[in-house]
């Protein structure tokens, strides 16, 4: 028998990784939002499934509450369209109504049972090992995790089997509906296997932050690669480590499992948002001040080129001189007269600074690209 | 309902949220014009840890709840904002991951407090800040919302043609040299004043619908900016005076209804009866246009 934290480490990590495998196609169809609204909507799915059933562990309540979380995308589209509200204004007002539907419901008729109102709210993981699978006298292990396996066995197979049809549906949803492949059908697909995990992650992490499983791990595999199917497989390892690192310190604080487990995928995004390797705020703040470099270079080599065998040339290109003509600050210029000089780009002789043959080539060639290009010789850099 | 008028306490409760009610639904019409319902519902989300990082450090003060949240929810935008800016990540997702985030993180704290009693959490009741409970409302903060609320609204009425300039021709406001950044971010501001002193009675999770609802009833209403925000004040006040009866009404012993619900359906009711009327109306001119022209 298995302990009940790994088991709960198991089944966040299950949970993760089938919100994942799914999130990374809303983040790209810009339908991040949707998820949100399902996210809200299955409570009442799940309410009004409980008063049928009488029983929190049917699959009929898994599966009616995801069929509410379909119909409910169908409504908002439907209301969009009706052009009543503009698209923002339906998703801000169906999944509140039906959330507070479910509230009001849940706390009239279900104060007394399994379903009360914190559990609603926050999804309890802590609990779900009570509930188990019991096969004759064999303890299988807990209701969640099987559900939460089924269910990434199902989004995976999805993926994989239709991965190029998702793939032209997400990128070229016109020429995927030319080809004849039914991106509507695609579409409802999809959202149905959202609306089924939300279901199914529902206990473990709660309707709120289903959005957060759903979306942020996407998000950071989006900054890490260009390619797809990558970003597939980053994202599901991306949220399969957030939740092992978030179950550990919830347990180690005691405090709220999923709420850990958000604030460390929320962590993991910055991260990447900082230091990916080629999308990343480090790499984009490098790149513009090496094009800045490269441009004041070539000013100063032009600026040289300009005055080179004119009466002002002496007076033009004294190095300490140099930051007034460029108006540049000095240091800047100090530090560009350098790179310049231990790239052979010119030399300094006595006060002034003499472009090299090389130099003189490169500062020729620029401005033979720029005269080609718009017919003007570059006359910016003489100050 | 009977009981209505010799509760003095449900009297000044109603007060409160009718109160709530009117601003949140007057600057609520703005979001809904400028398509920024769903900034509200990021902004409240957000708000939860500020709650929470409030009480852990200053203790058990709704004023500086007020300025927590306030300032929780003006990072998530500004992160939005950034994240938007500077990376690939869509308005969408990034609206929504950094909800979730703030959310889990608040509701982290939640539960630590919870667990380690920090200020004597259980005798203030934090939870009423998720789900909204009117019913705890004191005096003080029926006076915090008459203050903020009131002033929210009289700066809205001073600058009112700018902000309808800003609402519905940016560009051209920019041109007439109005400052339309420092503009927008007070417009938001206001909204940010309307969330915060909502979040008690109605909770983080719903405070963004009475934004959106109130003022996407009244938009069926009028074509008018000033009839359709005093439309939009008038249901957001009803919404709050029903909602609060109504929670009133269904809670018995040992069973409380929270507010947060009540006074969202309650909107939502004027949402539908609304929604149903512009139809109506677009059918009936339909098909008096239709009549007319044979002849």
């Amino acid at each position: 028998m298995i302990p009940d934290s790994i088991e709960i480490l198991l089944m966040l990590m299950l949970t993760a990784a089938s919100c994942s495998l799914l999130g990374v196609f809303l983040v790209l169809k810009k339908m991040a939002l949707l998820s949100d609204a399902i996210g809200h909507v299955l409570l009442l799915g799940i309410v009004l499934a409980y008063f049928v059933t009488g029983d929190l562990q049917s699959i009929f309540l898994v599966i009616g509450a995801a069929l509410s979380g379909l119909l409910l995308v169908a409504l908002v589209e439907w209301l969009a369209r009706s052009r009543l509200v503009k698209e923002d204004a339906a998703i801000g007002l169906a999944f509140p109504a039906l959330f507070a539907l479910g509230i009001l419901l849940a706390s009239l008729y279900c104060s007394h049972t399994h379903l009360d109102i914190d559990r609603v709210f926050f999804g309890i993981p802590e609990l779900a090992p009570l509930q188990r699978v019991i096969i004759g006298v064999y303890d299988v292990g807990m209701f969640s995790r099987w559900l939460m396996t089924g269910v990434v066995v199902l989004n995976a197979a999805f993926i994989i089997l239709f991965f190029k049809e998702l793939k032209l549906a997400t990128f070229d949803a016109a020429l995927a509906a030319t080809l004849g492949f039914y991106p509507v059908v695609l579409h409802y697909a999809l959202l149905g296997l959202v609306s089924l995990t939300a279901v199914a992650a529902f206990e473990a992490v709660g309707p709120v932050l289903v959005v957060g499983f759903m979306i942020v791990p996407p998000a950071t595999a989006y900054l890490l690669t260009d390619r797809l199917h990558r970003m597939v497989v980053y994202s599901v390892c991306i949220g399969a480590v957030g939740s092992a690192i978030g179950a550990q310190v919830a347990q180690y604080f005691d405090v709220n499992i999923a709420g850990t487990v958000a604030t460390v995928l929320g962590i993991q995004f910055a991260l990447a948002f900082i230091f990916a390797p080629q999308h990343g705020r480090v790499v984009q703040i490098r790149q513009r001040l090496r094009q800045r470099r490269e441009f004041f270079e070539q000013m100063l080599l032009i600026h040289l080129l300009q005055h080179e065998g004119t009466p002002e040339q002496e007076e033009e290109s004294r190095v300490a001189g140099l930051h007034e003509h460029l108006r540049r600050s000095p240091r800047e210029v100090a530090r560009i007269v350098k790179s310049i000089t231990r790239k052979n780009l010119a030399i300094i002789s006595g006060t002034s600074l003499d472009l090299t043959l090389m130099g003189r080539e490169q500062a020729q060639r620029v401005i033979g690209v720029a005269s080609s290009s718009d017919g003007l010789p570059s006359t910016t850099a003489t100050g | 309902m009977f009981s209505f008028f010799d509760n003095p306490t449900l009297i000044s409760v109603a007060l409160g949220t009718a109160l709530l009610g009117a601003v949140s639904g007057a600057l609520g019409s703005f979001a809904v014009l400028r398509r920024q319902s769903l900034l509200g519902d990021a902004l409240s989300h957000a708000a939860l840890p500020g709650i929470a990082l409030a009480f852990l450090f200053f203790g058990n003060s709704p004023l500086l709840f007020l300025v927590g949240a306030a300032l929780a929810g003006w990072v998530a935008t500004l992160l939005v904002a950034l994240i938007v800016r500077h990376s690939r990540v869509p308005f969408d997702s990034a609206l929504g991951g950094s909800l979730a985030v703030f959310f889990g993180f608040g509701l982290v704290l939640m539960t630590y407090i919870r667990k380690h009693n920090i200020n004597h959490a259980s005798s203030v009741g934090l939870e009423r800040y998720l789900y909204g409970q009117a019913a705890t409302m004191l005096d003080s903060d029926l006076r915090a919302i008459a203050i903020l609320g009131g002033l929210a609204l009289v700066i809205l009425a001073l600058l009112w043609k700018e902000m309808k300039l800003l609402s519905f021709d940016p560009e051209y406001a920019a041109s007439l040299g109005y400052p339309i950044r420092g503009l927008d971010t007070l417009l938001t501001a206001l909204l940010v004043v309307a969330i915060v002193i909502g979040l008690q009675c109605v909770g983080v999770v719903l405070m963004s619908a009475l934004i959106v609802a109130p003022a996407a009833a009244a938009r069926q209403w009028s074509n008018r900016l000033g009839r359709m925000v005093l439309i939009a004040a008038g249901f957001g006040a009803a919404s709050g005076v029903i909602g609060t009866v109504l929670s009133d009404q269904l809670s018995a012993p040992g069973r409380i209804v929270p507010t947060g619900p009540t006074i969202v359906l309650a909107a939502i009711g004027f949402v539908i009866v609304s929604f149903l009327w512009r139809s109506l109306r677009t059918r009936i001119s339909r098909r008096a246009l239709r009549e007319e022209q044979p002849a």
